[in-house]
């Protein structure tokens, strides 16, 4: 939850809402870029940010992107952040089922 | 450890832990008079021993584990009013998964789902968001979790819950604020703190300066650091080498993320959005002062406490914590999780009784997760 993940910004989706898709690790999610923008929208469209629960939290370079991918498929955490979004997708479509619960 | 397979750079590692041992010896630390360097965030906690870093490093450095882990330190009572307004018929309550299985006083979140409370497990607060605007016959409530990293999220959404006027959005607000705990923890004459490892991203939010009392005040340095293992040993070396020097200042290891004055945009949110609760309680810790954030009251709308009459809005409140269970100690670094009782024994990652055993960030699941039977054997 704490740790971002980076994610390119892809396209604007929302220019009122300040949102945009990114792709993070081959997966496609629209994220505010609302505290990445500090001149024209489109300026954030190509770079690189740290995404944090959906939002873009800071621009980073691309290597330092791969570097922090790999460090957070190392410790496990990329793996949940991308099972998180796919929680989050499920969460809209209705109610779940618990698995495992005690 | 496999330096050439796990560091990206191994012969950087070694240089670093080379240094590191170098200044430990100059200092004449070792094993029985360590420096005591607290790792404030719990994703460096996992870090350190996911790259085995507390293991490859001089005895005279010992890791004290702090209290950076929301879950961790999220109070049963907070977890009971999560439960009792889940299971509230008009209410979708929605979380970040991790909070799923901490323990409250009756039963965990994922125990009141498996009950049949609509409970939804959401990525971020803008899918609650959408929730929101999907069923407009339901309350949705948001579980807001998280330091200074989360916060600016969960002020952003309620930005936008205001400015498109919906009337069914809820946030259920836990956030909490990182220089607070610092600050008892020094002011608790028990810990003997050398030197701190700042936490990365939620510097990236609100910038380095939170942490001059530290340096100035206290007389203690600290570095703010990523969370690659080089990052961790460089961020521990600049810290050796002001403490060899006599010095105490606010360093900055990971600036090409953390901004000095950290995110304004995100900044401004939070100011707008929240404002300081006289007090918070902390698993573990107790009533720390302002160290709690709650919504303002021209958000008084989105609020949930005030909205369904819980938490700090319903009145004093105070719930025990577990017997038997050391998390508060633990926490403050005074043991180590395998001097817990309860450690492997009543408390493991499948049946947690205290929160540390619940995420990955938590000092126990991590000792748990990477020498735990090791650990639970050592202290037999």
């Amino acid at each position: 939850m704490c740790l971002g993940i980076p994610g390119k910004i892809i396209e604007i989706t929302d220019t009122t809402r300040l949102m945009a898709m990114a792709e993070v690790s081959g997966v496609r999610r629209e994220v505010s870029v609302a505290p990445i923008v500090t001149g024209a929208l489109a300026d954030v469209v190509g770079q690189w940010a740290l995404i944090h629960v959906g939002f873009a939290m800071a621009v980073i370079d691309e290597e330092e992107a791969a570097r922090t991918l790999d460090a957070l498929r190392t410790l496990g955490e990329a793996q949940e952040t991308l099972e998180a979004m796919a929680d989050g997708d499920a969460a809209l479509a209705g109610p779940t089922e618990v698995e495992g619960a005690a | 450890m496999k330096f050439s397979t796990e560091f990206r750079d191994p012969d950087a590692a070694k240089a670093l832990l080379g240094e590191i041992a170098r200044l430990c010896d100059d200092m004449g630390r070792s094993a029985d008079n360590p420096l005591h360097i607290m790792e404030i965030c719990g994703g460096h906690t996992h870090s350190i021993f996911r790259f085995g870093l507390d293991k490859l490093i001089h005895a005279g450095v010992e890791f004290i584990h702090g209290p950076g882990c929301p879950v961790c330190v999220l109070p049963m009572s907070r977890v009971d009013e999560c439960v009792e307004l889940a299971e509230n018929p008009d209410v979708i309550f929605t979380t970040f998964g991790d909070a799923m299985r901490v323990p409250g006083t009756q039963k965990s979140l994922l125990q009141a789902k498996a009950a049949g409370a609509d409970i939804r497990m959401v990525y971020s607060p803008l899918d609650a968001l959408e929730l929101a605007r999907r069923n407009p016959d339901r309350q949705v409530v948001f579980f807001g979790l998280g330091f200074e990293t989360t916060t600016p999220s969960t002020a952003l959404s309620i930005q936008q819950a205001a400015r498109e006027g919906l009337e069914n959005f809820t946030v259920f607000c836990n956030h909490i604020t990182v220089p607070e705990p610092i600050k008892a923890l020094l002011d608790d004459p028990y810990m003997v703190l050398d030197g701190f490892i700042g936490p990365g991203h939620v510097s990236m939010v609100i910038g380095i300066h939170p942490y001059d009392f530290i340096a100035q005040d206290y007389k203690k340095p600290i570095a703010v650091a990523g969370f690659e293992p080089l990052d961790l040993l460089q961020s521990v070396l600049m810290v050796l080498r002001q403490i060899a020097a006599g010095e105490a200042r606010v360093e900055n290891q990971y600036a090409r993320v953390v901004p000095e004055h950290g995110n304004p945009v995100s900044m401004a949110a939070i100011a707008d959005v929240y404002e300081r609760r006289p007090s918070f309680e902390w698993r573990g810790l107790g009533e720390i002062d302002a160290s709690g954030l709650r919504i303002r009251e021209k958000y008084r709308a989105y609020d949930a406490e005030e909205k369904f009459n819980i938490g700090y809005a319903a009145g004093p409140r105070k719930t025990p914590e577990v017997e038997g269970c050391d998390c508060g100690k633990v926490m403050t670094g005074r043991i180590k999780p395998t001097a817990c009782p309860q450690f492997g024994k009543g408390c493991t990652p499948e049946t947690p009784l205290g929160a540390l055993m619940v995420s990955s960030e938590g000092a126990c699941a991590a000792y748990w997760q990477y020498g735990g039977a090791r650990g639970v054997a050592a202290a037999e």
